[in-house]
């Protein structure tokens, strides 16, 4: 019944003397929401594009929707939705141009691919901007612009590759709501980020990948919970100074990470870790108490930041 | 698992049918809608340029020649007869490198929507096919204007200058598909495009046999219009504009070359195309 | 930083003098960035420039020349087919060398690097954008003119000793287009637009009896070839480089003196509108 749309078995892609990815596994069960979480370079949009059909693998098996896209590009192509890193909208046609030319590349007749261009644009709210020239949209606007294009063909699955990079946090938000609509009416989604925050809001499961292989996988709460403790105390001691309190501090919580600018320490209840320092009159400039995150899941398990 | 979907498959292969069979044409239809933003533009130089070249060089310098030669000294007939289908072809091969440099190159990398449409169910190579009929459409549409031109200065005698407009068609892919190739090539702009209409397509131009018989030139030159779809094409123009006296073995050669420059270079595009959007 | 320079050291002579306010003296920062860009991006392409009039002239003066044989020259001399449309090559090159410098060059800094609104928030005035970037284009005129000029005397078309002065013809040929051409690609919006240049560019180049005299003409349209900049340019360099010269080539340096004034008007006036005001 619920087979998964998209098999990967230990997928490799060699350029050269490069490993872009080094033998990855996963599937993604239909109407699942599938995240790859990794920094630049992890080799995720590599991923992305063996998946869309259009690089091919060095080795391993790859099923999309039970066909392999080296036989069957077009077939697969046909029935995805892809929302590229950089927009690469028509800047020569105007807006609802770009969705109606698009809409024919998959073969579909010319007045169904009006009308459903006027239901995208009213989706991706941009009603008003239908006859504007790409080149004076907004970067929110043209991502909003993609993502409609990479639906006019009623996709089974919609490939985003980091949907809101490069994005101010408004324009972000709104992508989300829209995002979310389409969780919500059943398209798979499989989207990389390398935000902590969007992985966590959109993503049903996700795997972290890091120099193209992947290092965990599962909920965003799971892994949470697996790899990272409930809070986490964040103290700042000024720049010279965090090194060495984060060494004094090694014994405190479950577990003490030093970063440049700040000291982590890993504790099921940052108050009470917080009280313990004052009374043993330990005073950071500042300090803070947070829920663990993605991002915390991420540095423990490369010991590195997501962004850097 | 997979048996289960089998059914399923063979429906998802269905719906691949229509872009595997019509996919240039799609590519080529978008083209054409991308060409009605800059329509005026295309207009102006489809209807210019014959008025244009035809009196100045046709009526002008044919002028001019014929106060110094006779009224039928170049090959038999006027100045004005020999010289247009030489000005035809020399404009269908301008149409082409307008349409397969800079757009390839904009397709590719500067505005890179040959990407965008790679993730779609068209392939590479219909890309490259969609960009060939496109700049067809508008070689024949540009050509046929230039041949109704031509009819009205009275330069093409003879009721078979109709098939210049398929001549010069012919000569435009000859010259622009090559290039495209090598444009599909380019990874980083230094300035390419613009060397190749310098160094490649204006000597093309000027030492085809276009404004006097190749023979006229000295034989240390005449190697230019030897290796020039714009010679190769004109002599064919000629023949069937005004009956130039063209031996049957170099009328095979003309074809020859004309073919050779187009198909090969046309496989190779695909395959550049390819290697480049799907690596 | 010059800015304060500048008016330290004169400030009576910039409230008196109304071109205070539009010229600081210093034209020679924006040539200098013209010329840096230039050698940044590719200089082949520039230097590649000399090369076309020099094809037209293997082509048209040799192959065409050889069965045309000869036209009469102003003074009524016959006179090769070479030597006559070679002078119309070199006015030509001029032409177009001025103009690409002063308007896809412009063009581009106006609407898109918006060059202009970062100089003109320094100490530089419009004019002296004008001047520099005039200067530049006549520059590149100039530098074409000359290494045509020596491929005319290594091929025997400098008829005269009069086609000495073909230089200083052709810098004022250069001028009056630059000047003039940098007005108009101040009113460019698109490159739709930018189109119109080369409309009406290739067109004076065919019919400004370049190829062919003008008496080929019936009289009414030769008024209006007449009136053309480049028919003036041509003329005025033909009659140097095969010497008939006569006192009416000065009516030829007036229209180009005229056109290069209203030109540099054009350009200070539009400047300060798009940028100042």
């Amino acid at each position: 019944m619920s087979s998964p749309v998209i098999v990967a078995s230990d997928l490799v892609k060699q350029y050269d003397e490069v490993t872009a990815v080094g033998g990855i596994s996963f599937e993604v069960a239909p109407g699942e929401s599938f995240g790859l979480l990794g920094p630049n370079g992890a080799g995720k949009s590599t991923t992305m594009r063996m998946i869309g059909a259009v690089s091919t693998r060095t080795s391993g098996r790859l099923e999309i929707l039970g066909l392999d896209p080296d036989a069957y590009g077009p077939e697969i192509r046909s029935q995805l939705g892809v929302v590229p890193q950089s927009d690469n909208l028509d800047e020569e046609l105007r807006v609802r141009e770009n969705l109606i030319v698009y809409g024919r590349y998959f073969g579909l007749p010319a007045a169904h691919v009006r009308s459903k261009a006027d239901d995208l644009l009213a989706f991706a709210q941009l009603e008003d901007k239908a006859k504007a020239k790409v080149t004076d949209l907004s970067g929110g606007m043209k991502r909003r612009l993609t993502i409609a294009r990479g639906l006019m063909n009623d996709p089974r699955i919609l490939l985003l590759d980091e949907p809101t990079t490069g994005l101010d946090p408004q324009a972000r938000h709104i992508l989300w709501d829209r995002l979310f609509r389409l969780k919500e009416e059943g398209t798979t989604l499989v989207l990389t980020s390398h935000y902590m925050d969007e992985a966590e809001q959109l993503c049903d499961r996700l795997v972290v990948v890091d120099k193209g292989v992947i290092m965990a996988e599962g909920t965003p709460a799971s892994l949470i919970r697996e790899y990272s403790t409930r809070e986490v105390l964040e103290l700042r001691f000024g720049a010279d100074h965090n090194a060495s309190m984060a060494e004094r501090l090694k014994n405190v919580g479950d577990r003490v990470e030093a970063l440049p600018d700040r000291v982590l320490i890993y504790t099921a209840d940052g108050e009470a870790e917080l009280a313990a320092l004052t009374d043993a009159d330990i005073r950071p400039l500042t300090s803070l108490v947070r829920r663990s995150s993605l991002e915390d899941v991420f540095l423990r398990l490369t010991g590195r930041s997501l962004i850097e | 698992m997979t048996t289960i979907r089998l059914p399923e498959s063979e429906a998802l292969k269905r719906a691949a049918v229509k872009p595997r069979r019509f996919g240039a044409w799609y590519v080529a239809e978008h083209r054409l809608r991308v060409m009605r933003s800059y329509v005026s533009t295309v207009l102006v130089g489809a209807v210019g340029t014959p008025l244009l070249y035809l009196f100045a060089m046709g009526v002008g310098l044919g002028a001019l020649v014929s106060a110094n030669l006779g009224p039928h000294a170049v090959d038999g007939v006027s100045y004005l007869q020999f010289v247009a289908p030489a000005l035809l072809c020399s404009a269908a091969v301008t149409v082409a490198s307008e349409e397969l440099t800079y757009p390839i190159m904009l397709g590719f990398k500067w505005n890179p929507t040959f990407i965008g449409i790679s993730s779609s169910p068209i392939t590479p190579g219909q890309i490259i096919d969609g960009m060939v009929i496109a700049v067809t459409v508008r070689l024949v549409a540009t050509s046929a204007i230039y041949w109704a031109f031509m009819l009205l200065f009275g330069a093409a005698p003879a009721g078979t200058a109709v098939l210049s407009v398929l001549i010069a068609t012919l000569v435009g892919l000859a010259f622009g598909i090559p290039v495209m190739a090598y444009v599909a090539t380019i990874q980083q702009d230094t300035g390419q495009i613009a060397m190749l209409m310098r160094f490649v397509l204006l000597p093309l131009t000027l030492f085809s046999g276009t404004f006097f018989p190749l023979t006229a030139m000295p034989i240390y030159l005449q190697w230019i219009g030897w290796l020039s779809p714009i010679w190769h094409g004109t002599q064919l123009a000629r023949i069937v504009s005004y009956g130039a006296q063209v031996p049957a073995w170099l009328i095979v050669v003309h074809v020859l070359f004309l073919l050779v420059l187009i198909v090969p270079f046309w496989m190779l595009s695909r395959h550049i195309a390819k290697r480049r959007l799907s690596s | 930083m010059t800015g304060t320079g500048v008016e330290t050291r004169q400030p009576a002579s910039v409230r008196r003098r109304p071109i205070g306010s539009l010229y600081a003296g210093n034209a020679r920062a924006v040539m200098y960035r013209g010329w840096r860009a230039t050698k940044s991006t590719n200089w082949l392409v520039v230097v590649s420039g000399v090369f076309e009039p020099v094809f037209y002239l293997l082509s048209l003066g040799i192959g065409l020349g050889s069965f045309v044989g000869t036209v009469t020259a102003g003074d009524g001399r016959d006179i090769s087919y070479a030597a006559f449309i070679a002078p119309a090559l070199l006015a030509t090159a001029a032409m177009n060398g001025a103009v690409y410098d002063s308007t896809w060059n412009v063009f581009f800094k106006i609407r898109f690097a918006r060059l202009y609104e970062g100089m003109l928030a320094t100490s530089l005035g419009p004019l002296d954008v004008a001047v520099g970037e005039i200067s530049l284009a006549l520059l590149r005129g100039g530098a074409y003119a000359v290494a045509f000029l020596i491929v005319m005397q290594a091929v025997g078309l400098n008829l005269s000793w009069w086609a000495l002065l073909a230089l200083p013809a052709v810098l004022l040929v250069a001028l009056a287009f630059a000047s003039f051409g940098m007005g108009i690609t101040s009113y460019m919006k698109s490159f739709q637009q930018m189109d119109i240049i080369n409309f009406i560019m290739l067109p004076m180049f065919l019919l400004s009896a370049t190829f062919y005299p003008l008496s080929v003409y019936p009289p009414g349209v030769q008024v209006v070839i007449q009136a053309l900049p480049l028919w003036q340019s041509v003329e005025l360099v033909r009659s140097l480089t095969t010497g008939a010269v006569t006192v009416g080539i000065l009516w030829h340096v007036l229209y180009l003196a005229v056109m290069a004034t209203l030109g540099m008007i054009l350009t200070t006036r539009r400047l300060r509108r798009l940028f100042l005001d």
